[in-house]
């Protein structure tokens, strides 16, 4: 008995004799060299290799190779000629256009509807954990399991959708295969199919605001944490209005939070493919057009068209397109913002 | 005034609920859905209880579609991935802190450069590094490029910078070297950032949709997601299997949840962060 314990315990020493040995090792390297090189290299190699390797390499292979026209056996040099490609291809501006929508139909929606519920979440006290729970809920869930549980409410002709419609005394919709635009289907035929986004569109946008409003409240909720309850009960007590409490002193306290989500609301909006995918797109089939954002137009070009170069010179369209938009963001309404 | 706060505190709860509820419903309605027959799930209700329970729509499900495959990947690559970031990271997180070595802001500045670009940029490239190594259609393309991240190593860098100086100090008078030091005490003491940073690799590889339906091909390689994607186009109208499919997919997620909630704030926050 006493052997095996005896064995037990110096196995748990084990690792320690040769961490031992290691630093002892790199003392003496240490000695040597200046400071603790040797040690550092061997502790970031891990971490570095697969940011190399799979963040940098690729960073530079992209802009590389949109400059080439991938064909089946050979690449010819194609210079600027894929950019070009894009500027003349009515799909590529289709896809910009319902990325701008998306981006413009989910961002400021879900702000507003996350504030407020973060707002009258912070006001009770019994039952808040619950109530907390069920708002967080879409969010704890994938996006492509809550995909398939939309696809299904929004089915046609007969799904829960269209018995809500048919309950409301309004016509039964093609919800998420709608091509015509959301506009076209209210005026009753007044404004043109094609103009503004597509209904299918809409209900992509509606998913994303559900789903994505529960990481915001989460964000919300940590920084109404920050704004101290006596500034709200003093303004109150000088004859200030709920709505004016809110306007003059929780949103100018919040307005790093509210700046901080809308730029990386945005991002995201921008990078959205899980929903737009699960929702309205089936594997093996060509894409459903009105819903297809940027990123899907470049998983066409590399899983469908095998056209390399042109979804690498799109994909730094993209990037660009981001990274202008953040800097823009930055200097327009980052000044506003009040860092207490 | 007491009267005006009660009437208050009414209107509000009833937003709550309503809200809540809305929120919700979605998930009952899938979990009713997913043990009612064919016939009833078919027929569109807003009450989601079914009038009789069928248990065996489960293994329905599991009979339909390799779904026991799909869980295996799922769980495969998720694991595999969280234990490599939280070793990465909580490695590069050290050096980054604690050691002294030349050059050591620099390279920290291009590590959290990287988080600067976005992944799709790098992905058709990054499909043509995979197929060049030979893992198309492999595990080893679901776990490696995803086994470090930029925000991780800075999340654990920050994290050992708020330990005191004096631990260190005194652990050196007493001999101990930097491999034990981080080993035997500072990694224990860095346990929350690291259940989140293990925590958000583990959610961001399990909800994993484009990498994963880029890089596999075979049926034997799907993830769940994926998997989940292509039985909607196969059994699209055997809905209260999907529903049931759909309910497996979320649970460990759901459960993950109510085990670290607490961890899943941090995970948001630093999630926003990453962007």
């Amino acid at each position: 008995m006493r052997g095996i314990a005896h064995i037990a315990l110096r196995a748990r020493h084990a690792p320690d004799a040769l961490l031992r040995g290691l630093d002892e090792l790199f003392d003496r390297a240490h000695a040597r060299l200046c400071g603790d090189g040797a040690l550092a290299a061997l502790l970031l190699a891990p971490a570095l290799t697969v940011l190399v390797v799979f963040g940098l390499v690729p960073l530079l292979g992209a802009l590389y190779m949109s400059l080439f026209d991938y064909e089946l056996l050979s690449a010819p040099f194609a210079g600027l000629g894929k950019y070009a490609q894009a500027v003349r291809d009515p799909d590529f501006w289709s896809s910009v256009r319902v990325t701008l929508y998306y981006v413009i139909g989910t961002v400021p929606a879900t702000l507003l509807f996350s504030f407020l519920a973060a707002y009258a979440l912070r006001r009770i006290a019994w039952g808040r954990g619950v109530l907390r729970t069920l708002f967080f809920l879409p969010y704890i869930t994938s996006v492509v399991a809550a995909a398939m549980v939309w696809r299904a409410l929004l089915n046609h002709p007969e799904g829960v959708a269209n018995l809500i419609m048919r309950y409301a005394g309004l016509p039964p919709q093609q919800w998420l295969i709608e091509a015509r635009g959301v506009l076209h289907l209210i005026s009753g035929g007044w404004i043109g199919p094609e103009i503004g986004p597509s209904l299918a569109l809409c209900c992509v946008i509606l998913f994303d605001i559900w789903h994505g409003s529960g990481f915001m409240i989460v964000v919300f909720l940590a920084g109404l944490a920050a704004v101290p309850r006596e500034l709200e009960e003093a303004a109150r007590i000088d004859g200030a209005g709920p709505v004016q409490v809110v306007r003059k002193i929780t949103l100018p306290l919040l307005s790093p939070t509210i700046f901080f989500l809308a730029v990386v609301g945005t991002i995201r909006a921008f990078q959205a493919f899980n929903s737009f995918y699960a929702l309205t797109q089936r594997p093996d089939k060509a894409l459903f057009r009105p819903t297809t954002n940027m990123i899907l137009f470049i998983y066409e070009k590399l899983y469908q068209d095998h056209d390399l170069g042109y979804g690498a010179a799109v994909a730094a369209l993209f990037t660009l397109a981001i990274v202008l938009l953040t800097v823009i963001q930055w200097r327009v309404v980052g000044k506003r913002v009040h860092y207490s | 005034m007491s009267g005006r706060r009660v009437i208050r505190h009414m209107v509000l709860y009833a937003l709550l609920g309503g809200g809540g509820l809305i929120m919700a419903w979605p998930f009952l309605w899938m979990l009713g859905t997913a043990f009612k027959d064919l016939a009833e799930a078919l027929r569109p209700t807003l009450w989601p209880w079914p009038r009789q329970w069928h248990w065996d729509n489960v293994r329905a499900t599991f009979a339909a579609a390799p779904f026991g495959r799909y869980f295996f990947n799922s769980f495969l690559v998720a694991g595999a991935v969280t234990l490599g970031v939280a070793s990465t990271a909580l490695t590069a997180g050290y050096a980054f802190a604690r050691l002294h070595f030349r050059g050591r802001n620099v390279l920290f500045g291009c590590v959290l450069a990287t988080m600067m670009v976005p992944f799709e940029l790098t992905l058709i490239p990054n499909y043509v590094l995979i197929s060049k190594l030979g893992w198309y259609n492999t595990h080893a393309a679901l776990i490696v490029p995803w086994c470090a991240n930029a925000f991780s190593v800075f999340l654990m860098r920050q994290a050992f910078l708020g330990l005191p100086d004096d631990f260190f100090d005194a652990a050196k008078v007493d001999g101990c070297g930097h491999l034990r030091f981080l080993a035997r005490i500072a990694a224990p003491l860095v346990k929350p950032a690291l259940a989140t940073v293990a925590l958000f690799a583990f959610l961001g590889s399990y909800n994993a949709l484009l990498w994963p339906l880029i890089v596999t091909a075979e049926e034997s390689m799907r993830v769940v997601q994926v998997g989940l994607t292509y039985f909607q186009g196969d059994a699209g109208a055997q809905v209260h299997l999907l529903m049931c499919a759909t309910a497996f997919v979320i649970l460990p997620t759901v459960a993950l949840y109510f085990v670290a909630q607490r961890y899943f704030v941090d995970a948001a926050l630093g999630a926003g962060l990453k962007g």
